[in-house]
């Protein structure tokens, strides 16, 4: 086989933040079977799966409950058996805190699994047919974005290096360590199941250097040599899928482009683990690991939750919430959004649920001591940004590259004036894209105006051309009539 | 159960303005301790008065503003301001000086424009500028170096203006060597004078060491980054150098122009000011230097002796103009 090394020079991304870990990695457990299971059928943007079953049908772990009609949605399985028992409106895991239509599950307790449908050697099967698979298993970017991964394997360029993100650099959060520690082998088989779906050279594993226990299993794990397991430093964001791909190769990927066109792809370690099962076992996702931490929770613990549990079903596993329960952040502190109930139930996207105490302090005036610039990674300034946003200067936004900020929050924990940043950031972001959208369509209107004064203008000009052919006609006839009077 | 919703991240870190404020006060405690061993309380009651009238001052301003007052006083930035007048005036003003130089610092050259953050002047180097400018003749009663002055020979020197001690204020170095090059001495002449110590100032260029260890304590906490102090000590050091090698028998030597004076204290404690300094690397070098340079021409070829206080106004009015300039480039979309 090749031997491939890389270049011993350590790489690494602009700005970026050392950050305490707080992570607990512990055994994964299985909570209880939940009475409930809810499903929204938002899946992301604007994007919606379509319920195939109806109220009163029952349903075996699984089974299809809500199709995905694009390449771009992903079907909704049932985690256990039991009965439909509704399709409405429940609060949702979004940033909006808004309600959305969600499948209600009755759960029977019986857990009847469908006959599952595995692939025994992937290697006889193509591409196209091993991607379809995926997507019908339901499976998306398990890292917390929830991108459809079967998308993300059918790029248009070719791919030379797989990269699996095991870095999980935010705080807290100890899913995939656990994941690794646990079932690096099946992780290792679905990384080479990816690997050869894309057709990619190399495949390179990528887990921060704070996790040692992983990172040996995982290299336990690794018979051939096709794949290698590379640490990386804990700076966070070093689990970014573009900082990560410059940790890695140095290759530094522009904002407005994909990692693909640049021959790289990224899949997390969870989802690696998820095409596993869909792939050699047959089974769809209808579970993730999640870390359930903080100083709100009694235990902190990583569980094998299944999608769409509510979250207090899940707390009540950990024995419950401490005085400290102050507010619940699904995904990690950095990045994650604050729920407003824990009626929401786990979606795909949930790796971790923090719970602890509100910690907000009052802002102060910026001093411009640029420290939020210093730990930019995308070597932004985050100040004049600031300035710009909330005095609301949209094009000096522009100017600065608004667009490009990645929300990673470096730049809210170091501001020794507690701005909240990204939050005016997120709001600048939308107050651009509104302007952008109004003026599109203000420009739409002055377009149809336009074109609705240029057509009455013509018709005006047709009818006066027609009149004065029907004025000269008259006048031929006229002068024809007075000729033959004449004669 | 409910929880309330923000928006991420969910962590802070412990670096306030406070902190920050709190960190330079502690760096400047080495000086401090340096001026009252040798000039005794004079400097120790210049910093209190002016610490109250600070605290007084912004305090009206905030009710005023209807801001939350007893939380915007604990940012420190007041107390940090009144400090640097009280350290930067001489130790025997009187006492009006100081209040006067706190109010203008406080109440103009900060409160008018917002408050903290919004002031494009060094508050100090404005309330200085003020009062070199309104009361020149007390602004140059400067310690004589060998003198200590005790707890009531302070409180009579500061208050009744009735000197206690003979020769109590002598001129400084710098301004000794401005008068006597005017009227054709060399400077090796000059300079043997017993005015002066090792370099500059007899025991001045001892509380200039004092102020270095605290600067370089600030670098090293990363409270203020090394460009500016950096640039500021080169921008002084390169043209006095030059100068010097040109001729020194009426130029000073570069060592000279760092330890004379208030360099030392200008590149760590008062151009690092961030709200009035340029932002990015490039621009703090561009800053540091510019103010350096400026110290070096005012008080090579100007009328003051010393020139920190211009000089870092000056180079205030550059700030916003450099920082436009030398914006880092954001090329990746």
């Amino acid at each position: 086989m090749f031997k491939f090394t890389w270049p011993k020079k350590k790489q690494s991304f602009p700005g970026g933040l050392k950050l305490a870990g707080h992570k607990q990695v512990t055994q994964i457990i299985e909570p209880e079977l939940p009475k409930e299971l809810i499903y929204p059928l938002f899946l992301a943007a604007d994007r919606y799966a379509k319920p195939c079953v109806n109220i009163g049908d029952t349903v075996l772990k699984g089974q299809i409950i809500a199709t995905a009609d694009s390449l771009l949605a992903t079907p909704i399985h049932a985690s256990s058996s039991g009965t439909i028992s509704a399709i409405e409106k429940r609060l949702i895991a979004h940033p909006s805190g808004l309600s959305d239509r969600c499948i209600i599950l009755q759960t029977d307790g019986l857990d009847k699994v469908l006959t599952p449908d595995p692939c025994i050697d992937y290697t006889e099967q193509g591409h196209d047919f091993l991607c379809h698979k995926i997507q019908q298993s339901g499976i998306v970017g398990l890292g917390g974005a929830a991108f459809p991964t079967a998308k993300k394997l059918q790029p248009s360029q070719v791919i030379h290096t797989l990269i699996i993100n095991a870095a999980e650099c935010e705080p807290y959060i100890s899913c995939d360590e656990s994941l690794a520690i646990e079932s690096a082998p099946e992780i290792i088989q679905g990384a080479l199941i990816i690997q050869y779906i894309l057709q990619a050279q190399y495949c390179i594993i990528a887990i921060e250097d704070s996790k040692p226990d992983a990172y040996k299993a995982l290299l336990l794990a690794t018979e051939s040599n096709q794949i290698q397991i590379q640490k990386v430093p804990s700076i966070y964001p070093t689990g970014g899928e573009k900082q990560l791909i410059q940790v890695i190769s140095g290759v530094q990927i522009p904002v407005k482009k994909l990692p693909s066109e640049y021959g790289y792809i990224c899949q997390n370690v969870a989802t690696a683990y998820a095409i596993y099962q869909a792939i050699i076992l047959g089974r769809p996702l209808t579970e993730r690991i999640i870390t359930l931490t903080g100083d709100g929770i009694k235990q902190n613990q990583n569980l094998r939750a299944r999608i769409g549990t509510p979250i207090k079903d899940l707390v009540h596993a950990c024995h419950g919430y401490t005085l400290q329960a102050e507010q619940l952040i699904m995904g990690g502190p950095m990045m994650g959004i604050a729920l407003a109930s824990d009626d929401i139930a786990v979606i795909k996207a949930s790796n971790c649920l923090l719970i602890n105490q509100v910690n907000k302090p009052i802002s102060q005036a910026c001093i411009r001591c640029g420290d939020c610039a210093d730990v930019c990674p995308s070597e932004l300034l985050p100040q004049q940004l600031y300035w710009y946003s909330h005095t609301q200067q949209w094009d000096n936004c522009n100017d600065y590259k608004l667009a490009d900020c990645i929300e990673c929050g470096c730049c809210d924990v170091v501001c020794p004036s507690k701005i909240p940043l990204v939050q005016a950031f997120r709001i600048a972001k939308a107050e651009v894209q509104q302007k952008k959208q109004q003026s599109a369509t203000a420009a739409l209107a002055k377009k149809r105006f336009d074109n609705r004064q240029h057509r009455l203008k013509r018709i005006e000009q047709e009818k006066l051309a027609q009149q004065d052919k029907r004025k000269a006609a008259i006048e031929k006839m006229k002068a024809a009539a007075a000729k033959r009077k004449l004669n | 159960m409910l929880f309330p919703t923000q928006s991420s991240p969910f962590t802070v870190n412990n670096k306030s303005i406070q902190t920050v404020m709190l960190q330079v006060l502690l760096a400047l405690i080495p000086a401090i301790m340096t001026l009252f061993y040798f000039f005794g309380y004079s400097i120790l009651m210049q910093i209190s008065l002016a610490i109250m009238t600070a605290l007084i001052a912004e305090s009206f301003c905030l009710y005023l503003r209807k801001k939350p007052i007893l939380s915007t006083l604990a940012d420190f930035s007041a107390l940090l301001t009144a400090v640097l007048i009280a350290i930067a005036i001489p130790s025997i003003a009187p006492w009006w000086v100081v209040v006067n130089g706190t109010l203008f610092a406080i109440l103009i050259a900060k409160q008018v424009y917002g408050g903290l953050g919004y002031n494009p002047f060094n508050p100090a180097m404005a309330g200085y500028v003020f009062l070199l400018i309104s009361f020149p003749v007390p602004m140059t009663l400067w310690q004589a170096p060998s003198i200590f002055l005790s707890f009531s020979d302070a409180i009579s020197t500061l208050f009744t203006q009735i000197v206690a001690v003979d020769g109590l204020s002598s001129a400084t170095v710098l301004d000794y060597t401005k008068m006597q090059l005017r009227s054709g001495s060399s400077i090796n002449t000059i300079q043997a004078q017993p005015l002066f110590g090792f370099i500059a100032d007899k025991n001045k260029e001892i509380v200039s060491l004092a102020y270095l260890i605290g600067g370089l304590y600030l670098c090293h906490q990363k409270t203020i980054r090394w460009h500016i102090p950096f640039a500021v000590l080169m921008g002084v050091f390169i043209p006095a150098s030059i100068a010097y090698a040109i001729d020194p028998n009426i130029y000073s030597s570069p060592w000279f122009h760092l330890v004379a004076g208030a360099t030392v204290c200008a590149a760590f404690f008062i151009a690092t000011d961030p709200v009035s300094a340029a932002t990015s690397i490039k621009g703090r070098l561009i800053y540091g230097f510019l103010i350096g340079f400026l110290i070096f021409c005012i008080r090579t070829w100007g009328g003051y002796p010393d020139a920190v206080a211009f000089a870092v106004l000056l180079a205030n009015i550059t700030a916003p103009s450099i920082d436009f300039y030398l914006r880092p480039k954001v090329t990746k979309s």
